[in-house]
């Protein structure tokens, strides 16, 4: 599903990101990203989602080359996969409707469609009826459960999060964290960015943890020899 | 293939309704915008019916404009008439009047009352005369000129006579104020786009959040830049009819005093206020301005916010 082959990554201001960063994740698979601030979790979940691109290496995310894809393609590139925050990023004026159906609305889904699959989605995350609240009445972890409505409405077999459980004290984060298995049991890829630590063994799913840009050899993956 | 157009069609519709309930939401801001550029586009607007007006009484001041065409002593009223004739079926005159030196010289001992002197003359030293009057159309001084010319071809034509100095001053006014009201049609037309382009940055920034977001679930540029693109027109259509409707008020305010100047003159003078083609003309400009200036600022506010490249 996601392929990073000696992937570098530059910014601008000439700090170097990532360097020659390679993994892969299978079709299917549930697995944690995990590092200290500034490791380069952010960069690797943003060169998924292409809102950058590698300097040096190649990216392939569901058998796209990132780093040939052209521009215009980018949007349809990126309606097949969910993103989910950790401070959530909803549209704080709209309805939770409205936020939930973004990526549907984007797409040219007919709205009888949109309408049907918006209340799945809620239904999923357990906010069926909530559908005319705005985000500001609902709590912290409604509200990130809105935002994973969104990320996983239009049904993408990709699912990446960055920090989901950041805001979340321990109950809720495992409830999100169930969510994400529920969607995993599905069939759905999810690739979660942590430092949730004790979150991350006690699911015992595959970590790759990164420091300084490369993945960290000094810390060996402690579940991988279970799976 | 029907749903998706039907699809396409609803997501305009949409982009539409959406757009107008956020402009109306606004309304304050969205009446500040609209007047600002309204009053752009009704500037040139009330020029062109200046220029529409005045073109239209010059048209009737083409019935004061004639020619004197002197024929030389001595020719013969068959011969005056068949030039009289020849004159009237041209395409660019309205009217000829003969007048044969018998007439002439009636006309004067009435009028002039020098009768008795004119008693002593031995012979009419009055030449005939045709009074040749061009139509509205060719009172223009080339083509009285023109007209002028050719009238002064004929043998028997002695001398052609023609005021025309008013006919180029007028015509050099109307001129003027055209040339003005096309340089002030551009510069405000400028001046409307960059309103339109400001404000419709301004919207943009403000919703840096939603545009962002929307990107990140796939959101085409087209559909990130379709609300602005709407209301940089709706802001134009809104200005159109804002500013006919200014020109209209004007026009009507000045229609009294402009009839009583044109009677002092001894004149009838009815001022016409903008038409119905000058209202699509409003409109239509208003929307591409709109457009234009939305489609500016869209695009460069948009690439700024891209995913970088490498």
């Amino acid at each position: 599903m996601i392929r990073f082959e000696r992937v570098s990554k530059r910014y601008p201001n000439g700090r170097e990101a990532l360097s020659e960063l390679s993994f892969e994740v299978a079709d299917g698979e549930m697995l944690f990203l995990t590092g200290r601030s500034g490791a380069g979790k952010s960069t690797v979940l943003k060169l998924i989602a292409l809102l950058e691109r590698p300097t040096r290496g190649v990216v392939s995310v569901n058998g796209v080359n990132t780093a040939t894809l052209p521009a215009r393609r980018v949007p349809l590139f990126r309606r097949g996969l969910g993103v989910v925050f950790q401070d959530h990023r909803l549209l704080m004026d709209r309805p939770v409707f409205d936020n939930v159906a973004l990526p549907l609305i984007v797409a040219d889904v007919s709205f009888k469609e949109i309408d049907r699959r918006v209340r799945a989605a809620l239904d999923q995350v357990g906010l069926l009826g909530k559908e005319r609240a705005v985000p500001l009445e609902l709590s912290v972890g409604e509200q990130q459960r809105v935002g994973i409505a969104r990320a996983v409405v239009s049904k993408p077999p990709l699912l990446i999060a960055d920090e989901p459980t950041g805001n979340l004290d321990a109950t809720l984060a495992a409830e999100v964290m169930g969510l994400f298995q529920r969607f995993n049991e599905v069939g759905v890829t999810v690739m979660i960015a942590t430092h949730d630590l004790p979150l991350v063994r006690e699911s015992g799913l595959r970590e790759i943890t990164l420091a300084a840009g490369s993945i960290d050899a000094a810390e060996l993956p402690p579940m991988a020899a279970l799976r | 293939m029907a749903g998706r157009i039907s699809n396409w069609g609803a997501r305009h519709g949409h982009a539409l309704v959406s757009t107008t309930g956020h402009l109306m939401r606004h309304g304050m801001a969205t009446t500040l915008t609209v007047l600002a550029i309204s009053l752009a586009l009704a500037l040139p607007l009330a020029l062109n019916v200046v220029v529409r007006n005045v073109r239209g009484a010059g048209g009737s001041f083409a019935d004061a404009i004639g020619l004197s065409v002197y024929l030389k002593p001595g020719t013969s009223e068959q011969r005056a008439r068949a030039l009289a004739a020849a004159a009237r079926a041209r395409a660019d005159v309205a009217s000829v009047t003969l007048i044969t030196a018998t007439q002439g010289l009636a006309q004067l001992r009435a009028q002039s009352g020098i009768g008795a002197a004119l008693d002593t003359l031995p012979d009419n030293p009055l030449p005939t005369v045709l009074e040749v009057r061009p139509t509205a159309s060719a009172a223009v001084p080339q083509r009285l000129d023109a007209l002028r010319s050719q009238l002064a071809g004929a043998p028997e034509v002695e001398s052609v006579q023609l005021d025309r100095d008013w006919a180029v001053r007028f015509d050099a006014i109307v001129e003027l104020v055209r040339r003005l009201l096309w340089i002030s049609a551009l510069l405000l037309a400028a001046g409307a786009v960059a309103v339109i382009g400001n404000t419709i940055r301004l919207e943009i920034q403000s919703r840096g959040a939603q545009i962002e977001v929307t990107r990140l679930v796939g959101g085409s540029n087209a559909f990130v830049r379709r609300p602005f693109l709407y209301a940089g027109v709706l802001y134009g259509l809104a200005a159109g009819l804002a500013a006919w409707i200014i020109v209209a008020l004007a026009g009507s305010a000045l229609a009294g005093q402009a009839e009583r100047l044109a009677a002092a003159y001894g004149g009838s003078f009815v001022l016409r206020g903008p038409s119905a083609t000058e209202l699509g003309t409003a409109l239509g400009a208003g929307a591409v301005l709109g457009w234009l200036g939305a489609a500016i600022a869209a695009g460069r506010q948009l690439s700024r916010i891209s995913p970088r490249s490498r």
